[in-house]
């Protein structure tokens, strides 16, 4: 097989992804005497160019999907693609990742199943934490939650639609619900003769 | 392209769970059955889901990476590795060589553990009690080494950011040598346990068939899906810790049978040879040992002030000994916790494999199945709830009796063949 370099396959899937290229970087990283270096191809793309830019690295090798990891960023929701190309060849594996960023206002993306049916799961958990569209899924129920978790509760989000407080159960104040957080003893002032973690 | 299709069972449906049916941890299986066979799967994990992810980002990195240790209690070092590994790129922190090799170490360690004690829990199901009580008293021998070299059996808390807590010193090499030796006459005690038992050969040959085709589309790692004949494995393929001066080779089962065929034996049989491939991996890595010191930045203080003003994003993978586990971690200056951690457990990416796995076999073969891909449901469910539920409910106990039932008649009918 013809192996493409790092910058090589940022280039191909730029042009892949056309109007809808964002930017693109590549990064490496040694460890061990020897000094081989893993190699890392980070895309930012716009949803529309997701699929294409996946059949693009379909052609370059079958690619393994890791997870799509997700941040919300505010005004909208990332959702990071993490592909593995060159996988069974010793050192030459490229981790590709496609992040896609989502308006809050229009959480959609497009199912990436009918080209990699074990990104499944991972879909399925992004529509329950993330409050986001899976277009077309095979199979959109829950995984992870229980079916009687309330309804407009992500867990992942961090606006007003993330874990209420009133769902978080402190387990210091279990059993003692007469206690208020302020009435625990202080901690133990700082001992000068005796530090308890010299830095 | 092949969908998996997931409908709502029809006709004679049986369930399965949230007690579950191979380990002690808890998923939901509903089966679709047709007299003995099963005709559709379909599953619920999430009873073990513990939010671990929404705590992290709460946390500064220090106490995520002690957080991370505690995901699972079989894989103590995988998912604090991966989570540190993922900050020092961010960070820029350049591990120290001895560190490296301390790690990785202590992970092949870890793989002869987890392995040897999913030989147990494989046998157990097969109703091969003796089998299970020999792989779990040899796997003791390496939790005395664990804790010989970390002070811990489980969680070994050996992980920092930016290298290792404990050193491997010279006058330790002689007790692991010991070690090493003894599980040189064990590996070939299991194997022939294992492999050459009759009964074995007959239930675990061409049941549960994931086929390599199957394997590249549903993305499984590890050992199942090196043993569907696909080359993968983090070690070889992305260069880390000190795996990255070693030369190794993926383990799959045609190196010992001479044949692919991704059925429960093949898994059994990658596993037991991983087991001989990290005494290996161990001896080699304790020759080669680089001297040096075993952290890059010592002080706590300095290291979460450094973290502070760190800013960027990067994954951090470790195989696991039930394959790839990925962290992905995203900081942001200024901030002491992640902005973003999401963890990747290995049997988070085996679940899917378990459908086209069962689908056409016997609801006696339902707990070796399971079992094989060795799922860690707490590495992958991170509250937990199970509701009562009125339709007919498979309780292990029930589905091990008609595991162990089978073996009986297969036995049985050989005693019959070879006597009559």
């Amino acid at each position: 097989m013809n192996l493409l370099s790092p910058p090589q396959i940022a280039e191909v899937l730029q042009a892949a992804a056309g109007a809808g290229f964002v930017s693109a970087r590549c990064t490496e990283w040694a460890e061990g005497v020897k000094g081989r270096k893993s190699k890392q191809v980070w895309l930012k793309i716009a949803r529309e160019s997701l699929i294409p830019t996946l059949q693009r690295l379909v052609a370059i090798h079958y690619p393994h999907i890791s997870v799509i990891a997700c941040a919300d960023v505010g005004a909208q929701v990332e959702l990071m693609y993490h592909f593995h190309v060159y996988w069974g060849i010793p050192h030459e594996e490229v981790l590709v990742t496609l992040t896609v960023a989502l308006d809050k206002a229009d959480l959609k993306v497009p199912t990436i199943t009918g080209i990699i049916p074990g990104a499944l799961t991972s879909e399925r958990e992004k529509q329950e934490m993330l409050g986001i569209e899976v277009v077309d899924i095979p199979d959109g129920r829950r995984l992870f939650l229980p079916e009687d978790f309330p309804a407009g509760v992500y867990p992942w989000r961090k606006d007003e639609t993330g874990i209420p407080p009133d769902m978080i159960k402190d387990l210091w104040a279990t059993g003692r619900e007469n206690l208020k957080f302020e009435d625990n003893p202080p901690p133990p002032a700082p001992n000068p003769a005796n530090p308890v973690n010299p830095v | 392209m092949k969908t998996i299709e997931v409908k709502k069972p029809s006709g004679y449906a049986t369930q399965i769970g949230p007690a579950h049916p191979a380990l002690k941890e808890p998923v939901m299986f509903t089966l679709d059955i047709e007299g003995e066979r099963i005709r559709r799967v379909d599953f619920v994990p999430g009873m073990a889901h513990r939010g671990i992810e929404w705590m992290g980002m709460r946390r500064n990195c220090i106490q995520v990476m002690y957080l991370a240790e505690r995901i699972c209690g079989i894989c103590g070092i995988t998912h604090a590795i991966s989570f540190v590994r993922a900050v020092e790129q961010i960070a820029q922190i350049q591990v120290p060589n001895r560190a490296h090799y301390i790690r990785s170490i202590v992970g092949e360690l870890e793989r002869i553990h987890s392995h040897l004690l999913w030989a147990g829990v494989a046998a157990h199901e097969l109703g091969f009690d003796s089998a299970f009580y020999l792989a779990w008293r040899v796997r003791e021998n390496v939790m005395d080494l664990l804790e010989y070299l970390t002070g811990n059996r489980v969680h070994y808390a050996i992980i920092q950011i930016g290298g290792v807590r404990r050193d491997i010193v010279p006058d330790q090499f002689p007790r692991i040598e010991e070690s090493m030796k003894f599980f040189e006459n064990a590996y070939a005690q299991l194997a022939a346990v294992f492999l050459d038992d009759t009964t074995v050969r007959m239930r675990c040959r061409d049941c549960g068939v994931l086929t390599t085709d199957e394997a590249r589309e549903l993305c499984p790692v590890g050992p199942t899906a090196r043993a569907s004949g696909i080359k993968k494995d983090v070690r070889i393929d992305h260069p880390y810790a000190a795996y990255a001066d070693i030369e190794m080779e993926y383990q799959t089962p045609d190196l010992l049978t001479g044949e692919v065929r991704g059925d429960v034996y093949d898994r059994i049989v990658t596993r037991l040879l991983e087991v001989k491939q990290s005494i290996g991996i161990v001896r080699q890595l304790l020759a080669m040992l680089p001297d040096g010191p075993l952290l890059a930045i010592p002080k706590p203080a300095v290291l979460l002030a450094k973290l502070k003003g760190a800013a960027g994003e990067a994954v951090g993978r470790h195989e696991a000994p039930r394959g790839e586990v990925m962290h992905f971690v995203r900081l942001e200056a200024g901030k002491d916790e992640p902005v973003a951690w999401k963890v990747k457990a290995s049997s988070y990416s085996n679940y899917l494999s378990w459908i086209p796995m069962m689908e056409g076999e016997q609801i006696a073969d339902i707990p070796i199945i399971a079992a094989s891909i060795d799922p860690c449901i707490s590495c992958t469910d991170r509250v937990a709830l199970v509701r009562p539920d009125s339709r007919r409910i498979l309780t292990k106990e029930e589905l091990h009796r008609l595991s162990v039932e089978k073996t009986r008649r297969i036995q049985a009918a050989l005693a019959k063949r070879e006597n009559p």
